[in-house]
């Protein structure tokens, strides 16, 4: 299955939800955000929210800034 | 009057420091925490990017003391009212709060706010129950819009952002100052403490800054100073300053001088 993560296309080899797309990436959920072909995902629904072929994903985080 | 007793009320919320600091820009990570430290400062500017897929970077968030420091994620990079609701949308469901700093920029080379974009954005976001903040020009009737709209402050530039340069139009703060009841922060433009002063002495709630401070030569210095400029400044407009005049008036009694 591939998707576009952060603009860059990849395999998604074992990740079938956000969830366990987030674990594989070795990513901090409590201090990320997501959005699924442009609609935010809850935190509450990372495992239950499944991912398909194509999937637009943005994964953003708070970064030093003015 | 204490200074404790001073306090600025912001969304519902009460802080003690009137100095608001952004995050950028700093040399590293532990210069960031320090300056913030010195700075006294107790709302926290932050921008919203992607993530480095690359796991050794370490965050920003690793340095803060997330118990002490209110975030307040700005939309810093947005030119349209769209990519700035997306990404309050984004900053809130990371930081869990309704706090965002809503900047809408018209061009890359001044950076000053899009206003019209600036106030759709505002009307969704506030309809979606943030607490807005927004980065705008100095201008009353745009500031005046914000209000009416339901922002919580008005946030008008001193000078460009980044440029140092000052309150360049004292006037025009002062008329904002006059008509709008939300709190009035000065936001970009401060070069260095004085600056920082003449806005707090001017009337204003508070003063947002980045680059006088991640700029300067010293920048954990400069955030002292930051925060003292802007204790001085307020306690300054308190205390309410003497007219100005033409000529002299003496100090000394004219009394009992010899001869």
């Amino acid at each position: 299955m591939q998707i576009v993560l952060n603009g860059e296309r990849m395999d998604a080899v074992g990740c079938s939800t956000v969830g366990s797309l987030l674990q594989q990436l070795g990513i901090n959920r409590e201090r990320v955000a997501i959005e699924l072909n442009a609609d935010i995902v809850p935190k509450a629904e990372y495992e239950k929210q499944l991912l398909s072929d194509g999937d637009k994903i943005e994964i953003v985080q708070f970064v030093g800034g003015g | 009057m204490t200074q404790s007793a001073d306090k600025l009320i912001i969304g519902g919320r009460e802080f003690t420091s009137r100095l608001m600091v952004g995050t950028g820009k700093y040399a590293t990570f532990e210069q960031t925490a320090r300056a913030l430290e010195m700075s006294g400062a107790e709302i926290i500017t932050v921008a919203v990017r992607r993530v480095n897929l690359d796991r050794s970077k370490e965050s920003l968030l690793d340095y803060i003391d997330l118990k002490k420091y209110t975030l307040l994620p700005n939309t810093a990079g947005c030119y349209t009212a769209d990519d700035a609701v997306r990404t309050c949308r984004l900053a809130r469901e990371a930081g869990m709060s309704d706090f965002v700093k809503l900047e809408v920029l018209g061009d890359e080379k001044t950076l000053f706010p899009d206003n019209e974009e600036l106030l759709k954005a505002a009307k969704i976001l506030v309809a979606e129950g943030f607490t807005v903040l927004p980065y705008c020009s100095d201008d009353v009737i745009v500031c005046k819009k914000l209000e009416d709209l339901g922002c919580v402050a008005v946030m008008p530039l001193g000078a460009p952002i980044g440029s140092g340069l000052g309150i360049r139009n004292p006037y025009n703060i002062r008329i904002i100052l006059e008509n709008v009841s939300v709190p009035v922060i000065v936001d970009a433009g401060v070069g260095c403490a004085s600056d920082a002063a003449i806005a707090m002495e001017l009337g204003c709630a508070g003063v947002l800054m980045n680059t006088a401070i991640a700029g300067a030569q010293d920048p954990i210095a400069m955030a002292e100073a930051m925060k003292l400029a802007v204790i001085a400044g307020r306690l300054s407009f308190k205390a309410g300053r003497i007219p100005r005049k033409l000529y002299a008036n003496a100090s000394s009694p004219l009394d009992g001088l010899i001869g």
